[in-house]
């Protein structure tokens, strides 16, 4: 009898394993093992012909630390992700509920609003360089119409990280219009009624009942867009390539410089746990506080 | 029974892998194109050329964007196991290259000819040699040249014939040429600034490195002075845009008249040539203290993880596509110039620079070039020095701060190589 559940609970284990191992597999081979390899590498120093690489410990953090690019690169970050995350669920928002009332020629308002999402990254970056040549660009010839001066928008340091999250915003609104569009169709026709009987205003029922039901829709697309503003690197290999004078370069252009530009692996490595820590510190924030606050349906 | 079945299985897999490679070595080359244009065809053809006159070789040429994608793309294709041979990358990526381990010298590969080494131009072999040995065989290589348009200087009053011979007369013909919707120059400061500001260095008789890779006078009163003029030409003599100005979509700006004069690589004549709808000059680069340019481009590397019959076939690709036959064919269909003397010997580019002098400015200019900027640390301390640049063209710091910060930051890199 005993040995019977003993088996059992065997079987049970087995069965278990086996329905955990393809994402145990995938995991360990594409998120946990790299990460502690990355680690690994971060803490020894470059090998060069002269120089063998040997243990080194907290070095290559501390001179990221002293070094003033690197603080330039984070804090070009955060503003970023400052403007580009805020901005572009706003406008999302906006366009969705646009979009989802009866407006004459909706499906051609929501097919123009998602076209930048479906353009690759290199072809957007590409058509908004025609937008900010300076004297053959878009603005400018615009600007010149009222004759404004021509303003080399890429090309000084005043605008061109502006610039840069101008084009993000442009192509992430619509993307997450998708989300909030789809999300305002589960809304049950009968809450708006039953809001029109009671004699709610149309802001009370936007702010009561339509904004909240979102609010899992709303976390979702900030946690993308929040992933989106630390992995953006395509525009600006197009657009700046980080400058002028780095008022553009976002952290992972400097990890990809760090390691393919200036051959230097073990710093890009610790610039790279450092991304990992803040994101999952960010991670533990959202599922115990933010996770709490949201209301699911 | 084991034992004898593995030894047969690896037998025949060896011998299923030895037949092709008997009958033919495969080659991968990476090649960057930094001017913009067609020119992946010319390189396609040429290769074609080859792999028909040696039938044993097959050659897969991948463009693969401007220098600094090219190194990644090539690197990062070794450290993942993919094959490349060769590659032609920045010719000033020498000394990181070598540091790396990740390239092999000419003169160590098996039946290299010294002759063959010596035919090159010595200007363009000088970032190639290190430490006594050959790393980089020059292809598309090139000066800063200066381009201008004619038919504005005549508009202006100027001679057509004469462009600025130095610096006072680019300003006070610049200021000619200057009206509400053209710019008298354009001197490009993004994608390769320091490469310009090298120029107007020399110019201004100061060098901002020295020729062992191992200091840089970012700081000297010179230099200073040297970044100082660049601003001024827009901040004081009004004749350049103010800011930066895009190195990719220079050609364009003076190809639709915005700018009467543009410094370039002379990589972008041809395409100059068949797209200007105006009369167009070359001339070499004005002089202050004296005349000069430094060279630039690409060079061929062998790199170091290959087979001995990898490596000949690798000599042989490379030999074929700088001799001067070749040579001639890609000065024409680009603009970049002949590397060894022997290609302007060639029927076809002498008949070319006949009709079409121009050609020759590049060529000529060497006489007054120098080595391009390169050191150890090469990519870190130049992204030091064109933040520099940049910081100071666009406004954000002085000349004197942005440079000596620049210099301060080559000292710590080079100081382990010294």
């Amino acid at each position: 009898m005993a040995k019977h559940v003993d088996i059992e609970r065997r079987r049970q284990a087995i069965y278990g394993w086996i329905l955990l191992s393809p994402a145990a597999i995938l995991l360990t081979t594409f998120a946990f093992y790299p990460s502690l390899a990355t680690f690994w590498s971060s803490i020894f120093s470059r090998e060069t012909r002269r120089k063998p690489s040997e243990f080194v410990g907290a070095q290559n953090y501390t001179d990221l630390f002293a070094d003033p690019t690197f603080w330039k690169v984070v804090t070009n970050n955060l503003i970023y992700a400052g403007a580009t995350i805020p901005i572009s669920i706003a406008i999302a928002l906006a366009m969705a509920l646009w979009a989802n009332s009866k407006i004459p020629a909706r499906g051609f308002v929501r097919t123009a609003y998602f076209t930048p999402t479906v353009l690759p990254m290199i072809a957007a970056a590409n058509l908004w360089l025609f937008f900010y040549t300076p004297g053959l660009g878009v603005l400018d010839q615009i600007g010149a119409l009222f004759g404004l001066p021509s303003v080399n928008w890429l090309g000084q340091p005043e605008t061109a990280l502006w610039a840069v999250i101008i084009v993000t915003i442009w192509k992430e609104a619509g993307f997450f219009m998708i989300f909030y569009l789809a999300a305002l169709q589960t809304i049950p026709e009968d809450l708006k009624e039953a809001a029109d009987i009671e004699g709610a205003s149309r802001w009370m029922y936007t702010r009561r009942i339509v904004l909240p039901l979102l609010m899992p829709t709303t976390l979702f697309i900030m946690v993308n867009a929040l992933i989106n503003s630390v992995k953006l690197i395509d525009h600006l290999f197009i657009l700046t390539k980080g400058g002028p004078n780095d008022a553009s370069k976002l952290i992972l252009y400097y990890i990809w410089e760090m390691a393919f530009a200036f051959f230097d692996a073990p710093h890009a490595a610790a610039m790279t746990i450092l991304v990992l820590f803040v994101l999952g510190v960010v991670a533990g924030i959202k599922f115990t506080i933010l996770d709490k606050r949201t209301h699911y349906q | 029974m084991n034992h004898f079945r593995k030894v047969g299985l690896a037998a025949i897999s060896a011998a299923a892998l030895a037949v092709p490679a008997m009958a033919e070595t495969e080659l991968t080359m990476y090649y960057p194109i930094a001017v913009g244009g067609a020119l992946t065809e010319v390189v396609d053809g040429i290769v074609a050329d080859f792999e028909a006159a040696n039938p044993d070789i097959k050659v897969n040429a991948i463009y693969s964007g401007n220098y600094d994608d090219t190194r990644v793309r090539a690197l990062s294709a070794l450290a993942s196991g993919e094959p490349a041979q060769l590659a032609v990358m920045f010719s000033i990526d020498a000394y990181d290259l070598i540091e790396q381990d990740l390239v092999v010298p000419f003169d160590d590969i098996e039946g290299v000819d010294t002759d063959w080494l010596n035919s090159f131009y010595p200007a363009l072999m000088a970032n190639g040699k290190i430490e006594g040995k050959t790393w980089g065989i020059p292809f598309q290589r090139s000066t800063i040249v200066a381009y201008y348009n004619k038919d504005m200087f005549r508009e202006a009053g100027l001679d057509p014939e004469s462009p600025p011979q130095t610096w006072d007369e680019m300003i006070s013909m610049g200021k000619a040429l200057t009206d509400d919707d053209t710019y008298g120059i354009m001197i490009p400061s993004t994608g390769y600034p320091y490469w310009m500001f090298q120029a107007l260095a020399i110019q201004n008789g100061k060098e901002v490195m020295s020729n062992d890779g191992l200091t840089t006078y970012f700081d000297d009163p010179a230099v200073v002075e040297t970044l100082e003029f660049w601003k001024a030409l827009s901040t004081e003599h009004g004749v350049m845009p103010e800011g930066t100005v895009e190195w990719g979509t220079l050609r364009q700006a003076f190809l639709e008249g915005q700018t009467a004069m543009m410094w370039h690589s002379t990589g972008n004549l041809t395409a100059v040539k068949n797209n200007a709808s105006f009369d167009f000059g070359v001339a070499e680069l004005p002089a202050n203290e004296r005349k000069g340019s430094p060279t630039g481009g690409g060079n061929f590397y062998v790199f170091k993880d290959t087979t001995p019959e990898e490596r000949a076939a690798a000599l042989k690709l490379i030999e074929f596509m700088t001799a001067p036959e070749q040579a001639a064919t890609w000065s024409i269909k680009t603009g970049y110039m002949g590397v060894s003397p022997a290609a302007y010997e060639t029927e076809a580019l002498k008949a070319y620079t006949t009709e079409f002098p121009p050609a020759l400015v590049a060529r000529n200019q060497l006489e007054n070039a120098v080595a391009e900027f390169s050191t150890f640390e090469t990519a870190r301390v130049r992204e030091g020095l064109n933040n520099a640049i940049q910081a100071a063209l666009t406004g954000s710091q002085s000349a004197a701060d942005a440079l000596a910060e620049a210099q301060a930051a080559a000292q710590r890199l080079l100081r382990d190589y010294q």
